[in-house]
């Protein structure tokens, strides 16, 4: 496929690969921790609170440079987070409420300074509006080497708190006995989540960041059992996803890059939902239907053996519709099952009679183990 | 009067920002007090959904389909949250964040692709603007009335009934959902009625403040109402007042900055709640601390009383009820202790003697320290 080389070889498409690898990397990681720690919506308050934040630096610096852009919304982030956690823990509203009004009411502030902005026509404004919901297109090579810096800051935080976080996600309150900071290294959690957001801006946008936030930790999640893989697998979903919603959204011109990338990692969450080893729904439809055979034929088998020794002959061929009158039901489907497991035998038809079934001698055994197991 | 009501730009675009926030904070009441405000969030993002779908299928931006297509979306949303969040594999708030921006971004996606050129631009959808109300009227007679002015008031007028005629019902699911259950109430039936409701609101508030400040509106003054009173029907009707005034102030603000009309609104409504947070006299923050300081300072008191009176009798009493002794024995600096002594003189429970070391209780200071120690010999 020369065409899709050529794209993915072109500057522009590498600079927003590179950047949504980046982006989807942090956010898996980070926010596997915001999923264990049921902070996921508190992500979107921080991704919302971006935006006056992105607007505040954008008046101060005078342009639309992305230091000055990232460090507005680090603080706005910081801010908000700060603010719902003093409303959850100084006032009676519940949590939800609180991170409901910070949201929106930061939202509405950026709304404002927003519309300021663009009404004055201050220059070097063009494209600010596209924070809410990314364009790749537009990361410059210089934009990325921020994005690195800030997504190595958050990877190697994480690196050197590893046993703390690890600790704060599971069990905060044995942390809070071992004498740690535990609200310090919550708050640091909290805030890195606003590192998360940051790097977001420009592929995602301050609207759909929370989905990359709890999408790949969820579908991490399904699959592992163990902090370690879900903290990676959730940084490669997170970089697959980006990667993918980036490519299509510049395959044609006018797509905004979010809502792709967000589609993937939705997408990506779906496939673990039903797929996933264990705990799947797919798995457990399957493991269900096991179970259930199991029981159902070890029924029949006890019925046969019992039937076979109220004949005094275990190796007595009993009626199938006797077999039906004492399961309760039509025993045909479970009795083929059991011919399969080589447990029962069909005796050939005779004139006159019903089918007529044998338990093997293994199927003898089986039905004694069962019986002695019921008896226990 | 209708016709100078209509010339009166100002006054109309006030209305419909008003009658947004009334319909929304009505219902937002509810929802702030059952922990359930984020479902907010979630329908006024999907909605978008909903209507998307019903204009690709019916190219009508205003029929009474895309109400419904709408609010069966915001629904939808609530419903497979719950669902997901009930199969385990995700915990409940995880399973809303991944379900709301799903459906917005395959909305997003939608009209990026179909729907460019009609005004569904996504960023209008996402801020909406109020000003824009008046380039889409209807003719009613002889006048000319924005059509979001027509919606919004019904909306308002529906939700407003269903909070008086179910104020009941609606009382005891938020509060006794299991109550409520035992007496055949469907408290769950109800609440989807309520998010139904909510949905609707959304739609209609859309054009008029967006998306995102819709959630505003039906968090923020419930939530700022609930700051200042106890009784229900406070927390209702003030979260209806206070998003008047907000709208009314934030409209005014807004024309003075030349800025976006809801946004302002919002933040005024935030505003709002900041302020009730801080200073509301019984649960503001102001409030408590002073008092925490207070009691903390009675604390204080008594417990230098109570200290003063279990050593009276004892022959090291003259040791003990020295307020240089109370560095060691109530672990207290020397500052505290005689602060605490000042203030116990002041209110006539000890004396010091003339050395300015020794104290003495007064007999009221020995009847509050003995209502500490038996209280049941009160009176």
């Amino acid at each position: 496929m020369p065409e899709l080389w050529e794209i993915l070889t072109d500057f522009t498409v590498r600079n927003a690969l590179l950047g949504a690898a980046l982006l989807g990397v942090l956010s898996g990681v980070l926010g596997t921790f915001a999923v264990l720690r049921e902070q996921s919506l508190l992500g979107d308050a921080l991704s919302h609170a971006a935006l006056p934040g992105i607007c505040i630096g954008f008046l101060i610096a005078g342009g639309r440079h992305l230091w000055p852009l990232v460090l507005g919304a680090l603080a706005a982030g910081a801010a908000a987070a700060l603010l719902v956690l003093l409303l959850t823990n100084h006032s009676r509203l519940k949590p939800d409420a609180s991170v409901g009004a910070v949201l929106s009411t930061f939202f509405a502030i950026g709304t404002v300074l927003l519309t300021y902005i663009q009404n004055r026509q201050l220059p070097g404004q063009a494209g600010l509006d596209s924070f809410l919901f990314g364009q790749a297109a537009a990361i410059l090579p210089a934009d990325l080497g921020v994005m690195a810096a800030v997504a190595a800051l958050g990877l190697g935080l994480v690196a050197i708190f590893w046993k703390e976080f690890k600790l704060i996600a599971f069990d905060p309150g044995f942390a809070r006995s071992l004498g740690w900071r535990v609200s310090l290294l919550e708050a640091l959690l909290t805030a890195m989540i606003a590192l998360a957001v940051v790097i977001g801006l420009q592929m995602v946008g301050v609207v759909l960041m929370v989905a990359m936030i709890i999408a790949p930790a969820a579908a991490a999640r399904q699959w592992a059992r163990r902090l370690e893989t879900m903290v990676v697998l959730a940084g490669v979903f997170g970089a697959a996803s980006g990667m993918l919603g980036t490519i299509v959204s510049l395959a044609r011109p006018g797509l905004a890059t979010g809502p792709l990338i967000v589609l993937a990692a939705t997408g990506v969450t779906v496939v673990s939902l039903v797929f996933a080893p264990q705990r799947g729904v797919l798995w457990q439809a399957v493991q269900r239907r096991r179970t259930r055979a199991a029981i159902e034929g070890g029924r029949v088998l006890v019925d046969l053996l019992q039937l076979a020794r109220a004949h005094g002959d275990e190796a007595f061929a009993t009626e199938q519709g006797m077999i039906d009158a004492v399961y309760g039901a039509d025993a045909q489907p479970v009795l083929r099952q059991l011919e399969k497991q080589g447990l029962v035998k069909p005796l050939p038809p005779q004139l006159g009679k019903g089918q007529q079934w044998q338990l093997t001698s293994a199927g003898q055994a089986e039905a004694q183990r069962l019986l002695e197991k019921r008896e226990e | 009067m209708l016709a100078a009501f209509l010339d009166n730009v100002d006054l109309v675009l006030m209305t419909i920002g008003a009658l947004v926030g009334v319909a929304a904070s009505l219902l937002g009441a509810f929802l702030v007090l059952r922990g359930s405000s984020l479902y907010s969030d979630a329908i006024s993002h999907s909605i978008l959904l909903g209507i998307v779908v019903v204009y690709l299928i019916s190219g009508d931006v205003h029929s009474p389909y895309q109400v419904v297509g709408a609010a069966l979306a915001g629904l939808a949303t609530v419903y497979l949250s719950e669902l997901l969040g009930a199969s385990r594999r995700v915990k409940q708030d995880a399973a809303m964040g991944l379900v709301f921006p799903a459906l917005f971004a395959l909305a997003v996606l939608l009209i990026n692709l179909f729907a460019r050129d009609v005004h569904l631009d996504e960023h209008a959808v996402l801020l909406g603007e109020l000003a824009f109300a008046w380039l889409d009227v209807v003719t009613i007679g002889p006048y000319d009335v924005p059509r979001s002015l027509i919606t919004m008031g019904v909306i308002t007028l529906v939700n407003a009934l269903f909070v008086t005629l179910f104020f009941k019902e609606l009382k005891l699911a938020v509060f006794d959902p299991g109550l409520a259950e035992a007496l055949g109430l469907r408290p769950r039936l109800l609440f989807y009625v309520l998010l139904f409701l909510t949905s609707v609101t959304a739609v209609g508030a859309f054009d008029a403040v967006g998306a995102i400040l819709f959630i505003a509106f039906v968090i923020v003054p419930p939530a700022a109402a609930y700051l200042l009173t106890d009784r229900l029907w406070a927390v209702v009707a003030g979260g209806a007042f206070l998003a008047v005034a907000a709208s009314i102030a934030g409209y005014h603000a807004a024309m003075w900055l030349d800025v976006s009309i809801g946004g302002m609104m919002a933040t005024v409504c935030g505003l709002s709640l900041v302020a009730a947070f801080l200073a509301s006299p019984r649960y503001g923050l102001v409030a408590r601390l002073v008092r925490h300081r207070r009691q903390r300072a009675e604390a204080q008191i008594l417990l230098l009383l109570v200290h003063l009176y279990n050593h009276e009798q004892e022959t090291t009493a003259a040791q003990e009820s020295d307020l240089a002794a109370l560095q060691h024995h109530l672990r207290w600096p020397a500052r505290l202790g005689r602060a605490v002594v000042a203030r116990a003189q002041q209110q006539g429970l000890l004396t010091v003697g003339p050395d300015g070391q020794r104290l003495h209780l007064t007999d009221k200071g020995r009847d509050a320290a003995r209502q500490v120690l038996e209280p049941w010999r009160r009176g």
